[in-house]
């Protein structure tokens, strides 16, 4: 794994826009002016990242009700974003999806996604048109630890497998399905349960941009080259609770404070890059200044932004609304 | 005009829509029916034999068997629909959908709308429906009721081969998600087909039969039933029109409305269970935009609000039939002709 100081700031950019777009969000969440509810990404950037920055447009991906790290990382445009999650007509999805249904299908992003598991059958579709296109495109679906155990992940393993379709499946552990453990609700062991369907499957340090990166670049390999689906079971954290405003109290406080401690993957990233030299600490200042500034902005253009038009109610239910 | 089955005719339609797009690919449960077995790879053809040969013609690119689990298949399809395929899916009873609603109802029929116009899901879903040959209470079921309370869905209900036909070609072709539902004792139906593609338009009724003292609204199976009813009526001197919806989502209202006020009785005639059902939601549309039209209270002619059961004579008991239509519209005509 070779990469550029100039992919290595893609990266980092991505990643701190994920966390302090987050950690934005959170804060507008407080003046009450977001009508729904958001599903925080903070703590997971580096999983986005290291998978999302080796695809292009052709690629789909699949999301989760805690999208917004998928869609930043796949290229979604960012004011569009924070204005789609305040309810407003110039939001990505012209308002009408809010947090949990963002998507952009020209960009390969299939849409974040309400029901949990909801991607992976999709997913499957998704890498069906590449390998009957012949694209070489690859699909890639994200999904948590509970969306794990649910019969349509479980599902689209099989048909994947014995379809051989170019798919991922990025499989988030932050170790909480909503408030309930995965070490209480997950039977087994994920690599071992994927790998029962034949699909190659890795454990990966989900806290370390540069193992998501390398574990990811050999999956996706795979499955350009026609070689079929991987599964990846990235080991990461979750900052915030299930939804913002959950007062998390299923975890312990010292839980909460060593994982802001020490497993911070932007943290970890900043110290890899900085101790082996490869980039400058300034550098990695200005992004977080350009990445501030892209945030403010992006507020400033949700809370400019109108209010859909109630005439628009029916637009977009059909190709065409018949009353 | 060359007669054929109401299998063949949906077969045509699929066979046509596959030579003209390379992008309409088959998938679903049995559609092939041997693949990787040791003898015939397409020893079924669908569960009722609708595709049979399209592999042979198509190959397995474009026609492939699936395992038996509708929410991967079925949420395949909308994700393939979503980036440039016209997947053509098979569930082989409309029943086993219950395993797979998150993929229609929430994914299929929501994407487009949810994503502010950005997708489209030129998708079709096949299955069989409906009550006849004792497949009891898991096989037997008219569920196009609760497909057509979901926004985003349309759905077809074709009565005869020739709208089989033509419907399954607009719906392969209409760029939003359709179910479409085929009675599984419609199959071996015969009626005139045109060898060529055409059209039958959603949300237009076929007006089977004109006739001016009242109307019978009807869809699928039943509209034969509706047909029955109209051949005793004419003899005791009451001349029934019959309306067959063909599409419950879009409908056709206007033509509901229209015969409403022409015959100002109605009598609707379903195989769907009755509470919120297709005849309740159309009883309340003429009830709310045509109350001054009638002459007499509209009726329903339902299945009792049970499921569907085995035994033949209680199967019989369930379905709505000639005799409770006839039945129905002499009370309501009563002396007034």
């Amino acid at each position: 794994m070779q990469l550029s100081r100039e992919e290595l700031l893609t990266a980092y950019q991505i990643m701190k826009t994920i966390r302090v777009f987050e950690d934005r969000v959170n804060s507008e969440m407080a003046t009450g002016d977001i009508p729904g509810a958001v599903h925080l990404y903070a703590g997971q950037e580096a999983s986005a990242a290291g998978i999302c920055m080796l695809l292009d447009n052709r690629d789909q991906i699949a999301s989760t009700h805690r999208g917004h790290g998928h869609c930043i990382a796949k290229g979604c445009d960012v004011p569009q974003m924070m204005a789609e999650i305040f309810g407003k007509e110039n939001g990505l999805c012209l308002g009408k999806g809010g947090s949990m249904h963002i998507a952009d299908l020209e960009k390969g992003m299939m849409g974040a996604n309400g029901i949990v598991g909801g991607g992976p059958p999709m997913i499957c579709g998704a890498a069906l048109s590449a390998k009957l296109k012949n694209t070489k495109g690859v699909a890639v679906a994200f999904a948590g630890d509970g969306a794990f155990n649910q019969g349509t992940t479980q599902e689209s393993l099989n048909l994947a497998s014995i379809w051989k379709l170019p798919v991922i499946f990025a499989i988030e552990d932050n170790g909480f399905a909503e408030a309930t453990s995965s070490e209480y609700a997950s039977a087994g062991d994920i690599v071992n349960r994927s790998q029962a369907y034949n699909i190659p499957s890795e454990k990966v340090d989900g806290l370390n941009f540069f193992d998501v990166y390398s574990a990811a670049q050999t999956a996706i390999n795979r499955a350009r080259n026609g070689d079929g689906p991987s599964l990846l079971h990235i080991k990461t954290e979750r900052y915030y609770g299930h939804f913002s405003g959950d007062a998390d109290t299923y975890r312990s406080a010292e839980e909460k404070k060593i994982m802001r401690q020490d497993k911070d993957c932007l943290k970890i990233f900043r110290s890899k890059v900085l101790g082996s030299s490869l980039l400058e600490e300034s550098q990695l200042n200005a992004i977080d200044q350009k990445v501030f500034k892209l945030v403010d902005h992006a507020v400033d253009f949700a809370r400019g932004g109108n209010e859909p038009n109630p005439a628009d109610l029916t637009r977009d239910v059909y190709l065409k609304y018949q009353d | 005009m060359a007669v054929k089955s109401f299998r063949q005719a949906l077969n045509e339609a699929i066979r046509i829509e596959m030579q003209r797009d390379p992008n309409v690919i088959v998938f679903g449960e049995d559609v092939c029916g041997g693949t990787g077995g040791t003898g015939e790879q397409d020893a079924w053809g669908g569960a009722f034999g609708v595709t049979k040969g399209l592999l042979s013609e198509f190959g397995s690119d474009r026609i492939m068997d699936t395992p038996i689990t509708e929410s991967a298949f079925v949420g395949a399809a909308v994700g393939a629909a979503m980036t440039g395929m016209r997947p053509v899916t098979e569930i082989m009873f409309v029943d086993f959908l219950g395993v797979c609603f998150d993929q229609i109802f929430n994914q299929a029929a929501k994407v487009r709308y949810m994503f502010g116009g950005k997708a489209t899901v030129p998708m079709v879903l096949r299955a069989s429906y409906g009550a006849g040959a004792s497949s009891a209470s898991q096989h037997s079921q008219a569920l196009y009721p609760l497909f057509t309370h979901i926004p985003g869905l349309k759905v077809v209900v074709p009565s005869n081969p020739y709208d089989a036909k033509g419907l399954l070609i607009s719906a392969i072709r209409d760029d939003d998600p359709v179910i479409f539902l085929e009675h599984k004792m419609l199959y071996d139906i015969a009626g005139e087909v045109p060898d060529e593609a055409y059209t039958v338009p959603f949300g237009e009724i076929g007006i089977v039969r004109e006739g001016d003292d009242v109307t019978l609204i009807s869809i699928g199976k039943m509209v034969g039933v509706c047909q029955e009813a109209a051949k005793s009526l004419s003899s005791m001197g009451i001349e029934a029109a019959i309306l067959d919806l063909r599409t419950t989502s879009p409908l056709d209202e206007d033509t509901i409305l229209e015969f409403a006020e022409e015959t100002g009785r109605i009598v609707i005639v379903d195989e769907a269970y009755p509470r919120c059902g297709i005849a309740a939601d159309i009883s309340s549309i003429i009830a709310e935009k045509g109350f001054s039209s009638l002459k007499a209270p509209i009726r329903k002619i339902t299945p009792k609000h049970t499921p569907v059961p085995y035994a033949p004579s209680l199967e019989k008991a369930f379905l709505p039939d000639t005799e409770r239509v006839v039945k129905a519209v002499v009370e309501i005509v009563g002396d007034s002709l």
